[in-house]
This record gives C-alpha cells, structure tokens and sequence, in this order.
C-alpha cells in the first residue's frame, strides 16, 4: 500500500483536540435540539441508524484503513456485542448501559482471539477468518436457545425515560454520544504514536518491523479496539428495535457497509467513514421508502466497487485533489 | 456388525464423496488463490450462481444438470476472463490487491449473492436428475448416487486439470506464473496473457462445481458463505498451489465434517469448517504437506 494512497503524504496538521471536541458536542446538542423542534419520533429512528454506521464505519477504519488490514465480518462483531447484551440481561437484568459494555468487551476478545491466531501470517488469512467468523457465529447463536435461538429475543422497553422526551430520543441520544466518541478517539488514534505505527504498517510492515514498531502488538491493538467499538456499535441493537433476531443481526448490510462507507468516504482519515456512513446511511434511509432492501444492497455493492476501481482514495481524494 | 462401527464406517464413506464434491469447489480456488496469488472470496458465490445457471437450463431442457454445468462452464470461462480484466486493470497493475483488491471481491461476492436472491428469490432451488434416488449398497456400506455420481465427475475433472498442468506448456507456464513472472517474460510469454486463461478455466472450475453442488444438495443464494471457510481451509491445508494436495486436504475435511455431524448433528458443520480453518492458520500456514518455510 503506497503512501500516497490512504496517507495524506504531507505532514498532518497539528492536532486540536479542544477544537474537535466542542465542535462535535455543539453538533450534537444542535441535532438533539434541531429533532426535539420537530418532533416526529421518525427522525430518531433515522438518526440513530446512521449513526451506528458511524460508529461501525469508524470502528472498521481503524484497522482497515491506518493499518491497512480488511475486517470482513463487520456483522459478527456487532452482532456479538447485540447477543451480549442480550445474555447479560436474561442472566443478571442489568440494561442498557452495562449491556453495551459487556458488547464492546465481547467483541473485544473476539478481535483479540481472531487477530491472535491469525495475524503473525498475511494480511489475506485474517480478511478470510473475519469473513468465516460471522457465518459460524450465526450458527452459534441460532443454536444457542438461551438467547432465543433463531425465533429470536424479545427485550420490553419502558414508555418513558425523564428527561428524554421518548425512548426513541433516548436511544437516539446514547448513540450519538457513543458515535462522538468513537469519532474522537479514531481521530486522536489517527495523530498518534499508535496512528504513525498503524501507517508504518499499512505502508510497508517488512521495513516498519526492522526500524523497531512493534507490528504484531500493535495489530493486534488495532484489531481489539476496532472489534470493541464494532460490539460498542451493535449492543444497544436490541433496545433499539426491541427484538432481535439472528437474521437481522447477522444482517448482510452491516458486512458491506462497514467496508463500503470508509472506502467511499475515504479510508485511512477520520472524517472519511463519517463522510461515507452519513452519506450512504441516509440514501440508504431514503430508498428503504421507495426501492426493496435487496435492491438497495446492490446498490450499496456496486457503489464499493465502482470506487474503489476509480477512486482509490474515496470522496476525501476528491478535496485533497483540488487543493 | 456393529452399529456404532457401522455408522462410523458409513460416515467415513460418505465423507469421501462429500470430499470430492469439496475437490470441485476448491480446485478453481486453488488454481486463483493458490497458484495465481488472487484472493478470490468470491469464488463460491460464482459456484452458486453456477448452480442456480443449471438449475434454470437444466430444468428449462430438462437435461441432467452435470451435462449443463460442463456445457455451461465456457460461458463461465468468460466471465473469469472478464473479472480478471477489471482486477488486473484496477488493482493488480497499480499494486493495489491488497486492500482495494479484497474490498472488489467482496464486492462482487457481494452482487451475485444480493443478485440472485433479486433475480429467485431466497428460497431453496433444486433439480433432481433421475439417479439421484437410486443407492448402491456394498455389504453395510451405502453408496448414493446422489453423492457418488458429482464426487466421480469431479474427481475425473480434476485429475485432468492436473495432467493438463504438469503436460502442456501453458499449464506449466500457469505453474510457473505465481513464481517468477520476470522469468515467463523472458521466455517470450505474456504473464498477463497466461493469469487471465488460468482466471478464467478457474471460474469455468467454479461453475461446474456448482454443478455438483446442485445434485447434492438444494441451493439457495447464501449457500455459497458457508463454502467460503471450508475452500480457503483446503487449499491452504493442501499447500496452496498443490492440486494433489487439496484434494487429499478436501476428502480429508469431508470425513472429519460428515463424521462430526453424524455423531453430533449436522449444525455444527459450519463450526468444524472454520475451527479447521483457524487451526490450519495457527499452527500449520504452510500446509498439511508443506514445510515451514
């Protein structure tokens, strides 16, 4: 992978993180704000489906993107964190906020494990033991009949929640924190020690191994975060929805979105997935109205590999040309 | 005899043809990913829109549905061809397989799955040809020809692939590709020329495996995920490039599949697909055969 490909090639501009951090939490408050004034419990719904692709996007971005390492099973790792949070509850009745940490734990140590045996060899045998991870998932669970088997799980969430004005809104609230935060710490990861040493790799891992980066922790660094922040992404899943089933978490759109939207937005930056999954996610939205899922998956599909055969460095390329 | 000794035997004899059938969707796998250096995921949903391509001709000419996929494996060359075309053009003239190249697989994995289910919907198709319920029995062993008849077929296809290889000029270039392209240049051989022929009799591979893959068992557009971890499982234990080698890895993981599904049910076959697949990636990368490097 050539520098000038993913990597900016110029010198990164000095961090600022105070900046970033205002920015995205005065963005957040305004579209807090912005879906209160109008009302329709819809645009939570909406929202909150665009911003797990934020989250997934970005969870994907980096490993795929800074480290150059392509993580195909998108959805067993979300759908992972989904059936934790699931089993947390019939197991012990916490909720939400312990499920989602027991997701990103989940689906923290199943990137570690997958990473663990595969990553000492080529980049190829790990892409091809994420993209069997989800189908044997899936078995699991559809055999598992504590977590609902293939009939799937029912989770009964409470009307009201003070001081959100539905269960919606505060669904829609918890991702965007979730989102934010994510974003946030990709972006610091992205200007980083850890960042410089996940390019290195992405550049040339022969030459960054002799100069002393130490290639397999940090890999496999890379790959416990982004299947944490993958688990991070799905857990909250079935209170969104309040049912689960194995065919919609196991759903083929999170395996290709995750890869689609970084790639089209720009893979290897910060803003590229957030560019991507806000982009598709909301066409994608749009057309679940008009046109039949499959329809819109192909779609999706097509996107991906128009760009990446024409646009190699996604929308992102597209400024950093013109300037 | 006894029965436990019996189901076992029955269970080792019936993974061997299901390992022929494993032969014919990995041999175009191992000829891509192992010789030419193309990790082509898509590879078994191509087998499977191999498979629905002779559910339709087939039941539509009401011909027996290994016939079609031989008939049909031409048309198939030259989708190869032209999906080599593009790879090459895109990702492997730039240097750029790695992560654009998967991601392109994927994709197109991605279309011919989500197309199929668009064009036939999800449901199972299937196409019974007329010995597909006759069993031969050998003492307590079964032999059904459902299982015998793909398995031969495939087995025959492959053992003429190897001969092909090992005889011909371009089957020894094919060989040679992988290694030194450099080399073939000097020898006054296109490499490109040489990898989009092998591309192609590889997807020609893929589609008649679904021919295969019809007689067996009922297809459906997602059959081809579970075949991703069992084929990429079986060339690597067979050493890559090694065609005698996948099959013996392929026979071998269809004993080791069927017996465990005879003995602890069938869902749990994906299960041993991918514990094998990682297994092989942890301790044995160079192949059951190889040596370490």
């Amino acid at each position: 992978m050539s520098a000038t490909l993913l990597g900016t090639g110029t010198i990164p501009a000095p961090p600022r993180h105070a900046v970033f951090w205002l920015g995205a939490i005065g963005l957040g408050v305004a579209l807090v704000v912005a879906l209160r004034m109008i009302g329709n419990d819809y645009g939570y719904f909406a929202g909150y489906f665009v911003l797990q692709y934020v989250v997934l996007a970005s969870a994907w971005n980096i490993l795929g993107g800074y480290a150059g390492y392509v993580n195909f099973g998108a959805a067993g790792f979300m759908a992972a964190g989904a059936y934790a949070a699931i089993a947390l509850r019939k197991a012990t009745g916490l909720d939400l906020m312990p499920g989602i940490l027991a997701g990103a734990v989940v689906a923290g140590l199943l990137g570690l494990g997958t990473g663990y045996l595969t990553l000492r060899l080529r980049g190829v045998f790990f892409s091809i033991a994420t993209l069997c991870l989800a189908v044997v998932l899936q078995t699991l669970v559809v055999n598992w009949d504590y977590v609902g088997g293939s009939r799937g799980a029912y989770i009964v969430n409470p009307m009201e929640i003070p001081p959100f004005v539905s269960w919606g809104e505060y669904m829609f609230v918890v991702m965007l924190v979730l989102a934010i935060g994510t974003v946030g710490v990709a972006r610091a990861l992205e200007h980083s020690r850890i960042g410089a040493g996940l390019a290195a790799i992405r550049d040339n891992e022969r030459a960054a191994e002799a100069v002393g980066v130490p290639t397999l922790r940090l890999k496999l660094s890379a790959t416990t975060l982004c299947g944490a922040l993958m688990g991070l992404a799905g857990a909250p899943l079935p209170y969104y929805s309040g049912y689960l089933n194995p065919d919609a978490a196991f759903s083929l759109s999170y395996a290709v979105n995750a890869i689609a939207m970084p790639l089209i937005g720009g893979a290897g930056t910060w803003a590229g997935p957030v560019i991507g999954a806000v982009l598709l996610g909301t066409l994608q939205q749009a057309a679940t109205v008009t046109i039949s899922s499959a329809l819109n998956l192909w779609i999706v599909g097509w996107m991906l590999v128009v760009f990446v055969a024409l646009f190699p460095r996604g929308i992102m390329g597209w400024f950093r040309r013109r300037r | 005899m006894d029965p436990q000794l019996s189901l076992l035997l029955n269970g080792i004899v019936s993974g061997l043809l299901l390992g022929g059938l494993y032969a014919a969707a990995a041999a175009g796998l191992a000829v891509s990913f192992g010789m030419l250096d193309i990790v082509n995921i898509a590879h078994p949903a191509l087998m499977v829109m191999g498979a629905f391509t002779v559910v339709v001709i087939g039941t539509a000419l009401g011909l027996d549905p290994l016939l079609v996929a031989l008939l049909q494996a031409p048309l198939f060359y030259v989708i190869g061809i032209g999906i080599y075309g593009i790879y090459h053009h895109f990702f492997e003239r730039r240097g750029e397989e790695a992560l654009q190249g998967l991601a392109f697989f994927f994709g197109v994995m991605f279309i011919v799955e989500v197309g199929l289910v668009m064009a036939f919907g999800p449901e199972q198709r299937f196409l019974d040809p007329d010995y597909a319920f006759i069993t031969w029995r050998l003492g307590e062993i079964d032999l059904p020809l459902r299982m015998l008849v793909p398995a031969v077929l495939a087995l025959t296809v492959v053992g003429l692939l190897i001969l092909w290889l090992r005889r011909s000029f371009t089957g020894l270039a094919i060989a040679a590709v992988a290694q030194d392209a450099e080399a073939l240049r000097l020898m006054a051989v296109d490499p490109v020329r040489i990898k989009r022929l092998a591309f192609g009799i590889s997807i020609a591979l893929a589609a008649m495996a679904g021919g295969a893959l019809v007689v067996v068992q009922p297809v459906e557009p997602a059959s081809g995920q579970i075949f991703i971890g069992r084929v990429f499982a079986i060339v690597i234990m067979g050493g890559m490039a090694s065609l005698p080698g996948m099959v013996t890895a392929a026979l071998l993981f269809g004993v080791v599949e069927n017996v465990t599904a005879t003995f602890y049910g069938p869902s749990w076959s994906p299960a041993v697909a991918f514990g094998w697949l990682l297994l092989v990636l942890a301790f044995r990368p160079q192949g059951l055969f190889g040596r370490a490097a």
